[in-house]
């Protein structure tokens, strides 16, 4: 699907340059090439993997004839859209000036035909989408398949809309699309299965190669269901299982009665009286009843309550924490 | 197979070929890849019925692949991949354009005949002019070239460690290829049964090169990019070579050369 330059006009290729400059921009923006020095050595390697596996010829069974490897959704499932991006701009550069394969001015035009469908639709909508929660091979197998046909039917059909917008064929739009669509819609079927083996065989090896593999450990539970957890155990616990709580006297009230008979100690003084007040005053639910009420009700909207504002407290405390140690590095820094 | 040994060969062959001491290798990288770019540009703004200014283009071919001493014998073989959808596109225009353009001899030359021709000669034309500046400049000066138009670094980086790393994958593939087809005579391809583990195989393959790749390169130094140099600069000179021809090409657009010579002859 590579076009020549006598495929397109100036002014064709002139826009096609600048929209592929723009997301060529958005992804080194997006990928931090200049930090992370790691990526660059694979994504050179990654390169040169798509374009030695696109010389092997695979055969497609019952035709005689033989098909190769989808680059852009390939690239997209191992080093995610950006890089992906930007590595098939590397092949198609390459591929360019090494073997002249696709024009020079229709360069911008091959990198969005080829490079921007496989990677941003294939690999950012397509894959994230099917891969958001789980991977597993039936998901690999719909995902590259739907990559595959998809953005080729994109990119076919970008030929068509550039070569006509240059006024270089003769041919009406429904011929022409008509011609271009069911060949690529065939290729991209055949590029879509071989990608499937091919992403399968590493999901089987070396999942976690994989683009938006999370690795997930038997019984561990995410944070939110944690949190949920706990919450839903708070509700419980406070409001149901507190109705059942003894009414006997705990350790120290138990020591105390058999002390001093009584189970709490009688205090007198200036200081003990506006202590108690303030003590009737914010006890929104003392003995964990309702005030003036001994309803079982009050026992369990206290326990609730209880584990409501405890959590909040925590919660504030935590924020408190990292709040000064963000302070702190910022002084350092 | 072939077609892998095939394309090693044609890497190092260009290889040679951009190495070799002329002077027109020693141009700044920056020039001919303007040069290069505007001819093409130019090219195809000609109309597809301008068959005679089209034609003239290949004037500078002609030059520059005498001086360069390219075989166009070669350059011919690089023609094959992009020819087939340039007649794709233009095989039906004699069909629906029957527009009469002119008769020689009772043969009569329709609108579409002639935009047919033109198409695939802009087509011939521009995969030369790709190829003069292939053969002739190296994909390290290229990236140099790149460089000084403040292309960021760490993406010329990677584009030399595609180049780089294409021979070597593409030795390890043809050594695959060649183990299965001696394992599976007569086959034509390989089976899909074995497609992912093949192609699987391959890719893990890179993928533990590209960690030993990076841990070799941070050994020697490397904090994420290249530094590109030229061994030699003829900035004058290159300089010189684009303004020449880029202002050739101007003037050659902007006047029919074609028909002020017809006129003069009083044709």
């Amino acid at each position: 699907m590579h076009m020549a330059d006598a495929l397109v006009s100036p002014a064709v290729a002139g826009t096609m340059y600048v929209c592929s400059a723009a997301a060529m921009t958005y992804s080194m923006k997006k990928v931090h090439l200049e930090v992370d020095t790691k990526k660059v050595p694979v994504m050179g390697v990654m390169g040169a993997f798509v374009f030695a596996a696109q010389m092997i010829n695979f055969s497609i069974p019952g035709t005689g004839s033989s098909g190769h490897l989808c680059g852009g959704m390939m690239l997209s499932a191992i080093l995610g859209p950006f890089a992906g991006f930007l590595t098939m701009i590397g092949v198609l550069l390459v591929q360019c000036l090494l073997f002249a394969d696709g024009g020079l001015l229709a360069l911008g035009a091959n990198i969005w035909n080829m490079a921007f469908y496989g990677c941003f639709i294939g690999g950012m909508v397509i894959w994230r989408f099917m891969m958001k929660r789980s991977m597993s091979k039936k998901k690999i197998a719909i995902a590259s398949i739907l990559g595959c046909v998809l953005t080729l039917q994109l990119g076919a059909f970008s030929v068509t809309l550039e070569t006509l917008a240059s006024k270089i064929t003769e041919l009406p739009f429904a011929v022409f699309v008509g011609t271009m669509q069911p060949i690529h819609l065939a290729i991209g079927l055949v590029e879509g299965l071989i990608t499937t083996a091919v992403l399968c065989f590493i999901y089987d090896a070396r999942p976690e190669l994989l683009w938006m593999y999370e690795e997930k450990e038997d019984g561990k539970l995410s944070y939110k269901g944690t949190v949920g957890v706990l919450a839903g155990a708070a509700v419980v616990i406070g409001g149901l299982f507190s109705l059942a709580a003894s009414s006997n006297p705990d350790g120290l009230e138990w020591s105390m009665k058999k002390v001093s008979g009584s189970t709490e100690l009688a205090s007198s003084g200036i200081f003990y009286q506006i202590a108690h007040k303030i003590q009737a005053f914010t006890a929104i639910l003392p003995d964990y009843s309702f005030k003036g009420s001994e309803a079982a009700a009050g026992t369990s909207f206290s326990g609730i309550i209880g584990g409501v504002i405890v959590a909040v407290v925590c919660l504030a405390v935590c924020f408190l924490i990292r709040f000064f140690k963000k302070g702190k590095v910022k002084n350092c820094e | 197979m072939n077609k892998i040994r095939n394309a090693i060969y044609e890497i190092h062959h260009m290889d040679d070929m951009a190495t070799k001491d002329q002077w027109v290798r020693h141009l700044h990288p920056l020039a001919k890849l303007f040069v290069t770019f505007f001819y093409i540009f130019t090219l195809v703004s000609f109309s597809k019925y301008d068959f005679g200014g089209v034609l003239g283009m290949g004037i500078y071919l002609l030059i520059m692949f005498c001086v360069a001493d390219i075989s166009l014998k070669r350059a011919a073989r690089q023609m094959r991949i992009i020819l087939l959808l340039t007649i794709m596109v233009g095989i039906a225009n004699p069909f629906l354009d029957h527009q009469v353009v002119t008769k020689i001899g009772g043969f009569v030359i329709t609108g579409g005949m002639v935009s047919m021709i033109t198409l695939m000669l802009k087509g011939i034309y521009a995969v030369l002019a790709s190829y003069f500046l292939i053969v002739t400049t190296s994909i390290e000066q290229i990236c140099y070239g790149l460089q000084c138009l403040h292309l960021p670094k760490p993406f010329l980086t990677m584009i030399l460690l595609i180049y780089r790393y294409m021979i070597v994958l593409l030795k390890e593939a043809e050594r695959i290829s060649l183990s299965y087809e001696m394992r599976a005579p007569g086959q034509k391809g390989i089976h899909w049964k074995v497609w992912g583990s093949l192609a699987g195989q391959l890719l893990l393959r890179s993928i533990d090169r590209a960690q030993v790749v990076y841990e070799s390169m941070l050994l020697r130094g490397y904090d994420g990019t290249f530094q590109l140099r030229m061994k030699k600069k003829k900035t004058s000179t290159s300089v010189l070579y684009a303004l020449i021809w880029i202002l050739i090409f101007f003037f050659y657009r902007r006047i029919p050369v074609f028909w002020l010579i017809g006129q003069m002859m009083g044709v």
